[in-house]
C-alpha cells in the first residue's frame, strides 16, 4: 500500500518535471511547488524509507568490538541524537577534528565498533541494488533535529577557521569554466535552466531553507541524498575534479553554508528535483 | 549578548579576510590564509590526476579574481583584459560566422569538462544554462543577459560580430573577472565551435533573430 502511494507519488513527480521543460518559468515553479506540498507528507516521501533502514542500522551489533552505534558521541553526549545534527558539523576533542555527520559516523564506525569501512565508503552513495548505510543513518539521525534551529558552534579556534576557509572556498574559482560556488549561489533570483538558484552568499532565509531541507529524497535520482553528496554534484558540474568523500574542504564548506544558515528550521528527510 | 559578540567577531574575521593575502601569516589561522586555502584543496582533491590538479590551480587572472572575489579595481581589471585579448586567437581567413544550426547544437549541449563525462566528450557550450537565446526555448537560465535577437539588435554590424567572438573565445579580454567561461583561452570550445556560436547569434536566418 504505502509502496504504491510512493510509486504513483513519484510517477506524478516525474510528469511534472518532465512538463516544467516546456512550460513557461513561473507555472512550471507553481507547479513543482503544488507537487511539494502533496509530498511533504511523510507517508508519501520514500525518504523516510531510509530513516527506518537508519533506525536498525544504528542499534546494530557490528565491527571486531561487536557493539552498536549508540556508544558513538555525535556531540550532545554517548548515544544522545535529538538535536544533534543542529549543531554539526563541530570540534570532537577525542579525534581533534572539526567533523560533518558523516566523518563523524565513519570515526565511530572504526573507533568504537572496531568496523572496517572501506566497504561502507564504497558504498557512500546508493545506487540500485547498493544500498547505503551512511546515507540512512544521516537521515534516521538528521531526522532526531526536526523542528529545531541550525545552530553550530563558532568557538573553538578550528570550528572558526574551517568558518573561514569555507567562505574562501565558496569564492575559488577554478576548473576549466572558472566556476566557483559563488558564480551560480551569489546573486538573487537567478536560476540554471528553469532550475532556481538559492543566494547562499548572505545569511538568511535562502541559506536557511537549503541547509534545513538536506538530507533530501531526490526524485530524479531515486534515493536520499546527504550533502556530501551535494556538495560532491556541485565540484562536478562546477567542472572540479573528484573531491575526496569526508574530507575537510567539504566540511569547512559546510561549516560556511551552516554558519549561513545559523536559526533556519530543520525539516528532513525534505523531498527535491 | 553572545550573538552579538559572535557577530562583532564574525565581522572583525571577514574584515580579514578581505585585507590583501600578506596579512593572513601574522594574524591567527581563522583568518583563511591561502596557504591554509590551498592545504584544505589538497586534502580533498589531491588525488586527482596532474592534469586535473592544473585545472584548479588559478592562473595570474583567477589569483586576482579570487583575492578581490570578482570585484577588482580598475588597475587590476585593465592589467586582466590586457593579458586577456593577448590570448584570443582570431581565425586566420578573418571570417567569424560559422554554420548557425550547429552553433544552435553547442549552444543547447552541457556536456564535456565534469568527471562524470568521458575523457574524450567533446564539450558543448551550454549557452542555455545562464542566457536565453531563440524565443521557442524557454528553459533558458538567467545567471547571463538574454541574448534574443542578439545580431538583429546590432544590425548585424561586423564590428559587433568580432566582439562576440572575442567574449565567448574570452569573456576576460572584454570584462575582467567576468562569470562566463574563458571557452577559447581554457580550451573548452574549438574555433569552429565558436565560429557556429557566432553564427547562431548572428546569421539572419538564425532563431535568435527570428
Amino acid at each position: 500500500m504505502r509502496h504504491s502511494v510512493i510509486r504513483s507519488a513519484v510517477a506524478v513527480a516525474i510528469l511534472l518535471c518532465a512538463a516544467g521543460i516546456v512550460r513557461a518559468q513561473d507555472s512550471s515553479e507553481k507547479e513543482i511547488e503544488r507537487y511539494r506540498e502533496m509530498i511533504s507528507d511523510p507517508m508519501s516521501n520514500p525518504g523516510y524509507l531510509a530513516v527506518d533502514r537508519g533506525e536498525a542500522l544504528w542499534s546494530e551489533k557490528r565491527g571486531t568490538k561487536n557493539v552498536s552505534l549508540e556508544g558513538c558521541d555525535l556531540g550532545m553526549g554517548p548515544g544522545k541524537l535529538e538535536g544533534a545534527f543542529a549543531k554539526l558539523p563541530r570540534y570532537f576533542a577525542d579525534s581533534d577534528k572539526v567533523m560533518d555527520l558523516e566523518q563523524r559516523l565513519l570515526w565511530c564506525m572504526q573507533t568504537v565498533q572496531g568496523l572496517d569501512t572501506k566497504d561502507i565508503i564504497a558504498r557512500r552513495f546508493s545506487g540500485p541494488g547498493k544500498p547505503s548505510d551512511l546515507e540512512d543513518l544521516v537521515a534516521y539521525i538528521a531526522n532526531k533535529s526536526n523542528g529545531m534551529k541550525i545552530d553550530i558552534p563558532l568557538d573553538n579556534p578550528k570550528e572558526q577557521e574551517m568558518a573561514a576557509v569555507g567562505e574562501a572556498l565558496f569564492y575559488r574559482r577554478g576548473g576549466v569554466n572558472d566556476f566557483s560556488c559563488s558564480t551560480c549561489h551569489a546573486d538573487e533570483g537567478k536560476r540554471i535552466r528553469l532550475q532556481g538558484l538559492p543566494n547562499l552568499s548572505k545569511p538568511g532565509k535562502q541559506p536557511q531553507e537549503t541547509m534545513g531541507t538536506w538530507p533530501t529524497y531526490r526524485v530524479s535520482q531515486g534515493a536520499l541524498r546527504t550533502m556530501q553528496h551535494r556538495l560532491w554534484d556541485c565540484y562536478r558540474q562546477q567542472r572540479w575534479p573528484v573531491p575526496e568523500y569526508g574530507s575537510d574542504a567539504l566540511t569547512a564548506l559546510t561549516v560556511f553554508l551552516q554558519k549561513q544558515a545559523a536559526g533556519g528550521e530543520i525539516n528532513v528527510p525534505s523531498i527535491k528535483r | 549578548m553572545t550573538s552579538t559578540i559572535k557577530l562583532t567577531a564574525l565581522a572583525f574575521l571577514a574584515g580579514i579576510a578581505a585585507l590583501p593575502v600578506a596579512a593572513g601569516a601574522q594574524t591567527k589561522p581563522k583568518a583563511a590564509d591561502p596557504a591554509l586555502v590551498d592545504a584544505y584543496i589538497k586534502s580533498t582533491f589531491g588525488k586527482a590526476s596532474p592534469e586535473w590538479q592544473q585545472r584548479i590551480t588559478p592562473d595570474e587572472t583567477l589569483k586576482t579574481c579570487n583575492a578581490y572575489r570578482n570585484d577588482v579595481p580598475p588597475a587590476e581589471a585593465e592589467a586582466i583584459t590586457k593579458r586577456e585579448l593577448a590570448k584570443v586567437v582570431y581565425p586566420s581567413d578573418g571570417k567569424y560566422l560559422g554554420d548557425w544550426k550547429s552553433g544552435a547544437k553547442i549552444a543547447n549541449n552541457g556536456r564535456g569538462g565534469q568527471f562524470s563525462d568521458p575523457p574524450d566528450t567533446v564539450s558543448g557550450g551550454n549557452c542555455y544554462a545562464c542566457h536565453q537565446m531563440e524565443q521557442a526555448e524557454v528553459s533558458y537560465g538567467t545567471l547571463g543577459p538574454s541574448l534574443m535577437h542578439y545580431g538583429k539588435d546590432r544590425k548585424y554590424a561586423p564590428e559587433d560580430i568580432k566582439a562576440a567572438y572575442t567574449k565567448i573565445y574570452d569573456s576576460q579580454a572584454v570584462f575582467a573577472c567576468s562569470n562566463m567561461p574563458r571557452f577559447g583561452a581554457n580550451k573548452v570550445l574549438s574555433e569552429q565551435q565558436i565560429k557556429d556560436l557566432v553564427a547562431f547569434l548572428f546569421d539572419p536566418e538564425s532563431p535568435v533573430n527570428k
